[in-house]
């Protein structure tokens, strides 16, 4: 059963834990450079299930969706960071909580 | 041989995933990734996406981990003070995550196509190199321009977000 011949739905199980998992940092930590690192959780978690369903339907277009997310989430990472880094400039500080006000 | 790969690259992927959540020293985070991207990555060659496996370790656990360790050593980010979060939060992701972990190998199993086996190597071979190569070139190539185009925006918006502002 479980413990058995790897299935599918092994690999489709532990991608929904680990985006748990990463959806967890992103609710309960507060600092932003954390939060982002618990995003890219999420994505490789997305990245997971579709290169196994990939694999095991015999497709190669889920792999080249997985290319294209490695692409953005690298942008993403290299834009996240500036705009962090601007707002330490500001506040001096990248708690999530100390930022709630709309203009500074 | 394939069951043991699999279940001592889940469990290490899953003890680093939440590492890094539990952790509050930024660095021992950022190390935390990088050893949960590169589990991915071997994880990866399990399914046998070698191309893939190759980007994530070059991309993820080089160019974004440098990122963020460059932005760690820049700002001086202290460790985030101890603090107990709001019990209701933990209770809460305590309670979800118990859910889920009891719920998928009972809602797992309903799908048929879950139940799937492949022994390694006998896949159809959905992912070489060459096949998304041609893939990329050929079908997706529009939007293989527009991630060209994106890169180049996200280089200028950095550039722009990170300037000196020139009145002060």
């Amino acid at each position: 059963m479980i413990f058995g011949e790897i299935t599918l739905g092994h690999y489709l199980a532990l991608s929904s834990l680990l985006f748990l998992i990463g959806l967890a940092g992103v609710i309960l930590r507060r600092s932003l450079l954390i939060i982002m690192m618990s995003l890219e959780l999420l994505l490789n978690a997305a990245n997971l299930a579709l290169v196994a369903v990939a694999r095991f339907q015999g497709l190669p277009d889920p792999q080249v969706a997985v290319f294209f997310v490695i692409t953005v989430a690298a942008a993403e990472v290299a834009l996240g960071l500036a705009i962090l880094v601007a707002i330490f400039r500001i506040k001096k500080t990248t708690a999530a909580d100390q930022l709630a006000t709309l203009r500074f | 041989m394939e069951p043991l790969f699999f279940w001592v690259l889940a469990v290490g992927l899953v003890v680093s995933a939440s590492a890094l959540v539990a952790f509050r020293n930024p660095v021992t985070n950022a190390v935390c990734l990088v050893v949960a991207l590169v589990i991915q990555a071997a994880l990866f060659i399990t399914l046998e996406a070698f191309f893939l496996a190759a980007v994530q370790v070059i991309v993820y656990a080089g160019a974004v981990m440098v990122l963020f360790l460059f932005v760690i050593m820049l700002l001086d980010v202290k460790e985030e003070a101890r603090r107990t979060p709001p019990w209701v939060k933990i209770v809460g992701v305590l309670g979800v995550g118990g859910v889920a972990v009891l719920g998928l190998t009972k809602i797992v199993p309903l799908f048929p196509f879950t139940q799937k086996t492949l022994h390694w190597g006998q896949g159809k071979g959905g992912g070489s190199t060459a096949e998304l190569g041609k893939l990329l070139f050929t079908s997706y190539s529009p939007l293989f321009l527009a991630t060209g185009v994106l890169l180049l925006v996200a280089t200028v918006g950095v550039v722009v977000l990170c300037r000196k502002d020139p009145e002060s």
